[in-house]
């Protein structure tokens, strides 16, 4: 299991366990905010650093 | 499938029945990279890497390329040489698609697929090729020129290129019924199936500044009815180039889609298309709603309004929204579906799928984004490029967001965002592996490719609707297939497995 897996099986567990505590919609909320996180902290450690020259570099000729 | 077998049956066609509705995708890949950043040198580095660690390179057919070629097959088989290109790197795969640089573009066109399902796996076969070619490729170039391959349909420059779908449709339905019927659909389903897109870059579109718009291809589109597919695009190509039995056939080449990562929408967008040609074919275009007055003007519009509410005036004097659209559609599928059962598109349970996931993805975008996100590629990339801009505070036209755009449609395993944000996968891995070897059964594309692997010294070309061998002495020999329906492993299993080499194989046809 790698780290980031692991870290996901935690948050996991963590919100389960607070389920009985709040109302269904705002752990539903809550999961999908944490979710979305984790996603944006993955996506940021495989984006291309320099934005700006990565997207002005791609230039394609017209194709079909 | 061969047509000079005297037992040779046509399938018979009733006046009022729809046909097998016979599919597959064509995708020009986005390349960035090579030696001297040159597209079309990288292209046809890519293809012959591909091509090269096969057993052999069997050159793709030009004939039959011409839309006024006797496609019927009433020809001497000897009566005229294949033209063989050389130039640009062009093959045909044991799979049975085709492999070859288009324009600056290394372009996989899928073989022919006998249900939604099937063509969506062999798409996903192509991206393990085209991921494939482009490893063995990089691993003979110093890293400052590694390539690296998108998935997508446009630079953010204004310069496009195409996926475009086919789908066999008979011969005698009317065109203007296809039109009729069709451009609803081809201007609304990109609120369930578009790919997405940060920013704009036509002109008329920039004009408008939309943060974000729901597909890749829309603003392209300037035509409602053309021929071409370069210029003034149109959202109903009327090229007419069957590659199959003309008077029986009509190939409906449908140039108005994005490239989706998303395997579910890819199964939706062929899907759903199909199932509404079967409903036309079967009982005409009464059932289907209104043309929208301005097509133009409700795709590129459509594209813009993330809020789905946004109405266009129609042919029936009401207004509708891309939702409106998709709705109707949705219900004439269906009913479609009560009345015959579907079996021209696929299997009971997968044309429950279609509806089911169709449905699903029609209600998602309009009332819980957050259910379909797995699924829907637009939906996937906006809730990142919303999430990067409110995490760092960006303006919507960053270049950061632009970034993610591009990247999301990244090929390679260790850069691809489409692989990050949790899509759902239908198409399991040891299934696509084996797509990638071999080709789908219940087609002609069968035929093709068991020919390529089991005869890769005897055949000289193939395309689409022919397999041309050279036996050492005489004459080429053409061996036609104008039935897409025809060649399948049902019909030539048998065949070629007892036929050792292409002599018996070809002794056996004659026979």
């Amino acid at each position: 299991m790698s780290e980031r897996e692991r870290i996901q099986k935690q948050r996991t567990e963590r919100a389960a366990e607070t389920t009985e505590e709040v109302s269904v919609d705002a752990t539903k909320g809550d999961q999908l905010k944490a979710d979305l996180d984790d996603l944006l902290d993955e996506i940021d450690e495989v984006l291309e650093e320099n934005a700006e020259e990565f997207v002005r570099n791609y230039v394609q000729k017209g194709g079909e | 499938m061969v047509a000079r077998s005297s037992t040779w049956v046509r399938v018979s066609i009733s006046n009022s029945s729809a046909i097998a509705k016979v599919l597959g995708i064509e995708t020009e890949y986005g390349i960035a990279g090579g030696p001297d950043y040159d597209p079309i040198t990288s292209s046809s580095i890519i293809v012959n890497a591909y091509a090269q660690q096969g057993r052999t390179r069997i050159n793709w057919d030009f004939d039959g390329e011409t839309p006024d070629m006797d496609a019927r097959g009433r020809v001497d088989l000897t009566s005229f040489a294949p033209v063989v290109e050389t130039h640009l790197a062009n093959t045909v795969l044991t799979n049975g698609a085709r492999l070859y640089v288009d324009h600056a573009h290394p372009e996989y066109s899928s073989p022919e697929c006998r249900t939604p399902l099937e063509a969506t796996l062999y798409d996903v076969a192509g991206e393990e090729i085209m991921r494939r070619a482009l490893g063995i490729a990089n691993d003979s170039l110093d890293v400052h020129q590694a390539i690296t391959l998108y998935k997508n349909n446009s630079d953010g420059k204004g310069n496009s290129y195409g996926t475009h779908e086919n789908y066999l449709v008979r011969r005698d339905l009317d065109f203007a019924y296809l039109i009729r019927a069709m451009v609803p659909h081809f201007v609304s389903r990109q609120i369930v199936v578009g790919a997405g897109k940060v920013g704009a870059e036509t002109e008329a579109a920039i004009e408008k500044s939309p943060p974000f718009q729901l597909s890749q291809r829309a603003e392209f589109f300037e035509e409602v009815v053309g021929l071409e597919t370069t210029l003034k695009r149109p959202i109903i190509n009327t090229r007419d180039e069957p590659h199959s039995d003309a008077e029986r056939f009509r190939r409906l080449h449908v140039i108005i889609g994005d490239a989706n990562m998303s395997q579910v929408a890819t199964f939706v967008k062929l899907g759903s298309t199909a199932l509404l040609l079967a409903a036309l074919e079967e009982s005409g275009p009464e059932s289907f709603p209104a043309m929208p007055r301005s097509p133009v003007h409700a795709v590129r519009a459509f594209a813009m309004d993330l809020s789905l509410r946004e109405t266009v005036v129609c042919d029936d004097e009401r207004s509708r929204s891309a939702w409106d659209f998709q709705n109707e559609l949705w219900h004439v599928a269906h009913s479609y579906v009560e009345r015959t059962g579907g079996e021209v598109v696929g299997g009971a349970e997968e044309v429950a799928t279609i509806l089911q996931q169709w449905r699903e993805l029609l209600d998602g975008v309009r009332d819980d984004r957050d259910a379909v996100a797995d699924r829907v590629d637009w939906v996937a990339k906006l809730r990142v490029v919303e999430g990067f801009q409110r995490r760092y505070e960006l303006g919507p036209h960053d270049a950061k967001l632009r970034a993610i755009d591009l990247q999301y449609h990244d090929l390679r395993a260790s850069h691809s965002l489409a692989q990050r944000v949790g899509l759902r996968v239908i198409c399991p891995e040891v299934e696509v592996r084996e797509a990638v070897h071999n080709p789908p059964p219940s087609t002609r594309a069968y035929f093709r490719g068991q020919c390529v692997a089991r005869y890769p010294e005897q055949i000289v070309a193939a395309n689409w609707d022919s397999v041309v061998f050279d036996l050492g002495e005489g004459p080429l020999q053409r061996v036609p297939m104008l039935d897409p329906l025809r060649g399948t492993h049902a019909l030539t299993s048998e065949l070629l497995e007892t036929s050792a080499t292409a002599s018996e194989l070809l002794a056996a046809l004659d026979r």
